[in-house]
């Protein structure tokens, strides 16, 4: 049996020392793949994954060696989501449309992870173009959880949350469109950041919804997560939407005390129809942020159920305009049919899956003439007021809040068939990502043998005082968490 | 407001999506159930409530219009599926029938 991943900051010190190869790395998260998919069931955890060339590029983080100080990610490898853009392997997005296109430019957050020393291994499936909460929405079929095979991992992001949860790599980078890493996070038993909207370059992420969108990141800890998000945090000259906030750094946040901090405990996340077992755990998690001194305060976020409405109604409307791009002209798929319309149907209507069409037209449908004001300027209206709840409540002396990621913990595959159902699973997570504020996902628990997700949303650029709750959680419960 | 089969159809033009007569009647139900869900925004008193127009702290920067080309690794023709003299060559538009063949 190979030997479970170190943690990124182990890794670093121990690649840079010499007493482990970054080759070695790469060929034991390989045999951990090998592992995982040989019970006679595969995780279908990978879309896209060039074995030469990962030993290659493990080669050339043998370069950073000669530095005085080790790089911030020496020598670790970090699985990439497949809506994210490498010059090496494919970018497909999980989608048939752009089967085999090769990116001709590299993610900046890819650039970044490259710079630090770290090792892009590999790409990971998803719900096609981000849309879905399960990862049975791919082009590639549907990714399994580790933790049960017989469950989704969530979604959209469900291939990087799975491959840092078989223990494949401690850290992966995933998308954040209205839950896509906190929700897979939460589902595998591990943990995921949203970070602020423009705290991370968004150049090479594939656009869905450009006003959500956000590159989020796995770790196996909340040390992992820290360092991978310290590393691809900061301004892009080729993002205008990337801020010019400085980068704290987010892994000696576990040094800071949260004691005399607020903690809000907004009462629409904790309805009376909360699984009493999920109520149960955070209580728990409650319990032991009061032991390391913060203060519990009931607090409330009164368009918080409106949320889903809200979502699904700018997502699609933003999908339909950035999703028009792929139409057999530009990019990978062409199906010829009568005339220039007649390819754009053809390849459009092969390329997309169900899902997408659906989003495409309820899109299309809410921004055309004669429903825009009912449903796009309302829900936009409506956004403002979500938004202005987070702003209130963070104004009042609230330092972070503290919510259920999920309803619910991971569902069977095949088990939500109704649209509407499915996209109940994002319901404590597009707050924040209407909002543009920063939230994680991290373990508290189980129930029924299966994860659940506690997290915590911080104000705009708050990642730091977000990361320091997170560990000093951890500190309580990640022995009982991470068995 | 509830969606059309000629709704759907309308849609589906705008959106360049080619449908079956299955399908475009399975969206009817679909899209009604999930704009349904919607309705609960009209309840919501929005007056004198601006639109968010940007998210996060201090709305968007602007920049010049104006940037470096991107450092393309690999050229149109790598990537796009029907590429001459660096121009995306589509069908011939049934308008230009009548032009020279190229």
């Amino acid at each position: 049996m190979s030997v479970p991943p170190a943690g990124a900051r182990d890794l670093r010190v121990r690649t840079h020392r010499g007493e482990v190869g970054a080759g070695d790395t790469v060929a034991s998260a390989l045999a951990r793949l090998q592992e995982v998919d040989a019970d006679g069931q595969s995780l279908n955890i990978f879309v896209s994954l060039d074995e030469k060339f990962l030993r290659q590029h493990a080669e050339a983080a043998g370069g950073f060696l000669s530095h005085a100080e080790p790089a911030p990610m020496l020598g670790v490898p970090v699985a990439i989501k497949d809506n994210i853009a490498t010059l090496h392997h494919p970018t497909t997005c999980g989608s048939r449309i752009l089967a085999g296109y090769v990116s001709p430019y590299e993610a900046t957050v890819v650039k970044r992870l490259r710079d630090a020393g770290a090792v892009p291994f590999g790409k990971t499936n998803m719900d096609e173009f981000a849309m879905g909460s399960s990862t049975e929405h791919s082009a590639y079929g549907p990714t399994r959880n580790p933790v049960a095979p017989d469950r989704v991992p969530g979604g959209s992001s469900g291939g990087s949350a799975a491959a840092v949860a078989a223990g494949i790599v401690p850290a992966a980078l995933g998308s954040e469109t209205g839950g896509s890493v906190r929700q897979p996070a939460a589902f595998c038993g591990i943990v995921g950041v949203k970070p602020t909207y423009g705290r991370v370059s968004r150049f090479g992420l594939v656009a869905f919804a450009s006003s959500l969108d956000q590159v989020g990141v796995f770790g196996a800890t909340v040390d992992d997560a820290a360092r991978t998000l310290g590393v691809i945090a900061g301004r892009d000259p080729l993002d205008s939407t990337s801020a010019d906030v400085a980068v704290p750094d987010y892994h000696r946040a576990g040094e800071r005390s949260i004691e005399g901090l607020v903690v809000g405990r907004p009462k629409e996340y904790f309805p009376a129809s909360l699984d009493p077992r999920i109520r149960e755990r955070c209580d728990a998690a409650f319990a032991a942020l009061r032991e390391q001194g913060a203060e519990i305060r009931d607090v409330s976020l009164p368009h918080t159920e409106l949320a889903i409405p809200v979502y699904y109604i700018v997502a699609p409307a933003e999908a339909s305009s950035n999703l028009a791009r792929f139409d057999g002209v530009r990019y990978g798929l062409r199906l010829e049919g009568d005339g220039l319309r007649g390819m754009y149907e053809a390849t459009r209507s092969r390329g997309f899956g169900t899902e997408v069409t659906r989003r495409i037209l309820i899109g299309t449908y809410v921004l055309s003439a004669g429903y825009y004001d009912a449903y796009y300027r309302k829900a936009q209206q409506v956004r403002s007021l979500i938004t202005r709840d987070f702003a209130d409540v963070f104004a009042s002396g609230v330092d972070v809040l503290f919510t259920p990621t999920t309803p619910t913990p991971a569902f069977p595959i095949g088990a939500i068939s109704d649209p509407y159902e499915m996209y109940l699973s994002d319901i404590f997570t597009a707050t924040a990502n209407l909002a543009g504020v920063p939230a994680m996902s991290q373990p508290i628990g189980r129930v029924d043998g299966l994860p659940v997700g506690g997290q915590f949303i911080a104000p705009h650029f708050g990642e730091e005082t977000m990361f320091a709750f997170a560990y000093a959680l951890e500190r309580v419960l990640g022995a009982e968490t991470l068995a | 407001m509830a969606v059309t089969i000629d709704d759907v159809r309308h849609v589906a033009s705008l959106a360049r999506l080619g449908l079956t007569d299955d399908r475009a009647a399975a969206l009817v139900q679909e899209m009604n159930t999930i704009l349904g869900h919607m309705d609960v925004l009209a309840a919501v008193d929005t007056t004198g409530v601006d639109a968010v127009a940007g998210v996060g702290a201090g709305g968007l920067p602007v920049r010049a219009d104006q940037g470096p080309p991107l450092p393309l690794a690999r050229s149109l023709d790598a990537f796009a599926p029907s590429v001459r003299d660096g121009f995306l060559l589509v069908p011939r538009l049934s308008t230009h029938d009548t032009a020279e063949e190229s």
